[in-house]
């Protein structure tokens, strides 16, 4: 997150600093092998996240991942080692041995879901100073915030949603809301992710948002980085801009745009939505989504 | 695309038992020999119209021995790990967990086509991990297009030269302390590669 991601990180720490949350970076954390490393062996995959959670239970804290794919290798991982006496056995012993002792009690959050089960919708409406009025929000979450572990307590997608109306904007139902960006195919292969990346794009076009939210970084960048590409593959005009959540959130909230990160958004947000927040009325858009 | 087996598999003889053996073996992969072959995993797929063999036969092919086809497949490049095919799946096989596996297979055996990026980034991305303890996406994307698409630097650097003028591109590797990094190297080995 210091690098493509360098936006959701620092609105990520500037939202939660704003509301009085604490977050404190995991001392010696390792990377959780995301989606890849178990391509290459499953066992040293649980391990590394298994390394992570006993590293946060030692830390005597609830381990937050604000990526998609880190909080689903986390909550596999969990799951697995308590449900599977051979994994236990053959990974325990090895924390062990590093003076790790894993006892697959913390708790793995998701920071939107922090804001809306700690802090609660009422309290972070009551914090907002600058509503998003009249800003069309097609929220987009992804695949692995969801699935395949979902958050406990039948934390659905309606609950995450509550968000968006929470920071005075427009709620789009936008129903590809948890369908596959495609990941890391746009790199790879492109034709492909693209196409998945353009499938999401056009539909929020079509349902007249003005921004697409993400709360994945990757998402984040894969959903904004190819769109000119697209465009021209398509010949289809689907611009949109996607903020992650703590930037729209840290905006309503009053937090200057710089600490945002705005300005490192690919494609920006469109100047008659951002001086609606500044102050002043918000210029009346029309169906196209352009400034009357 | 619809292949047919040509000339693959002739006779039971050809069948490979060690497939379905080793892919069993994954935590809670007994299950994939309650498929019942209802085609939900490829339907939900996002990326099965682009599949050679969708989710459903690869699974038909794992249980019955299919293993050249199987490892050979581009299926198991395209997913995308979204997931949708292991919580729609009514028989419970974590069909997502069986990519994986078979992906394990292919490339410990080589199985794929030359300077095909997806398996050397995975490669790239544990040598990355194993070394620092952490991985940064810049020094992976740079080293996977040296080794697998030269020319794509090329053609990739506007959207290079954009996240660098937005402040997104850190060429500052963060790696883990020390101490951490030998324990976690430590771990690893200890855990072995695959029983």
């Amino acid at each position: 997150m210091h690098g493509f991601a360098r936006h959701c990180q620092d609105s990520l720490y500037a939202v939660f600093r704003t509301l009085g949350l604490e977050l404190r970076e995991l001392e010696g954390w390792n990377c959780c092998g995301a989606t890849t490393y178990i391509s290459i062996d499953e066992n040293q995959a649980l391990t590394l996240a298994a390394r992570n959670l006993a590293l946060a239970e030692r830390a005597r804290g609830e381990l937050v991942a604000p990526c998609n794919a880190c909080f689903m290798v986390l909550k596999k991982t969990q799951d697995y080692l308590a449900r599977y006496q051979e994994l236990r056995a053959r990974i325990l012993p090895v924390l062990d041995k590093a003076g790790l002792h894993y006892e697959g009690k913390v708790k793995i959050r998701h920071p939107l879901e922090i804001l809306l089960r700690d802090v609660g919708v009422k309290a972070l409406k009551e914090r907002v100073t600058r509503p998003l009025t009249g800003w069309k929000v097609a929220p987009y979450y992804g695949c692995l915030l969801v699935r395949p572990y979902a958050l406990d307590n039948g934390f659905t997608l309606d609950k995450f949603d509550a968000f968006i109306p929470a920071l005075g904007a427009t709620l789009v139902d936008f129903e590809f809301k948890a369908r596959c960006c495609g990941g890391s195919l746009t790199g790879t292969i492109e034709e492909v992710g693209e196409r998945l990346v353009y499938i999401l794009l056009q539909q929020a076009k079509r349902c007249n948002a003005d921004v697409m939210v993400t709360v994945c970084p990757l998402c984040q960048l894969n959903l904004e980085a190819h769109q000119s590409k697209i465009v021209r593959r398509y010949g289809e005009d689907v611009k949109i801009t996607v903020p992650y959540f703590t930037q729209l959130i840290g905006l309503a909230l009053g937090i200057p745009s710089r600490e945002l990160g705005l300005e490192k958004l690919l494609v920006p947000l469109r100047e008659e939505l951002i001086s609606g927040v500044r102050g002043g009325k918000v210029p009346a858009m029309t169906a196209s989504g352009r400034a009357a | 695309m619809n292949p047919t087996f040509q000339n693959a598999v002739k006779y039971q003889k050809e069948l490979k038992r060690d497939l379905a053996a080793e892919i069993l073996a994954s935590p809670g992969g007994e299950k994939v020999l309650s498929c019942l072959q209802c085609g939900t995993c490829g339907g939900a797929c996002p990326l099965a119209p682009y599949m050679d063999y969708t989710p459903r036969r690869l699974i038909g092919m794992v249980r019955e021995g299919f293993k050249q086809e199987a490892i050979e497949s581009f299926s198991i490049w395209l997913c995308a790990s979204c997931y949708e095919c292991t919580v729609r799946c009514p028989a419970g096989i974590k069909v997502t967990d069986v990519m994986y596996g078979l992906k394990r297979i292919a490339i410990r055996e080589g199985i794929y086509p030359r300077h095909f990026p997806v398996p050397e980034v995975a490669k790239e991305f544990i040598k990355m991990l194993k070394g620092a303890g952490r991985t940064n996406e810049f020094w992976l994307v740079l080293k996977v297009l040296l080794k697998t698409a030269p020319l794509k630097l090329l053609s990739g650097w506007p959207l290079g030269l954009q996240l660098w003028r937005h402040g997104r591109l850190c060429l500052l590797m963060n790696r883990i302390p020390k101490a951490a990094g030998a324990d976690v190297r430590q771990m690893l080995d200890s855990v072995g590669e695959r029983q």
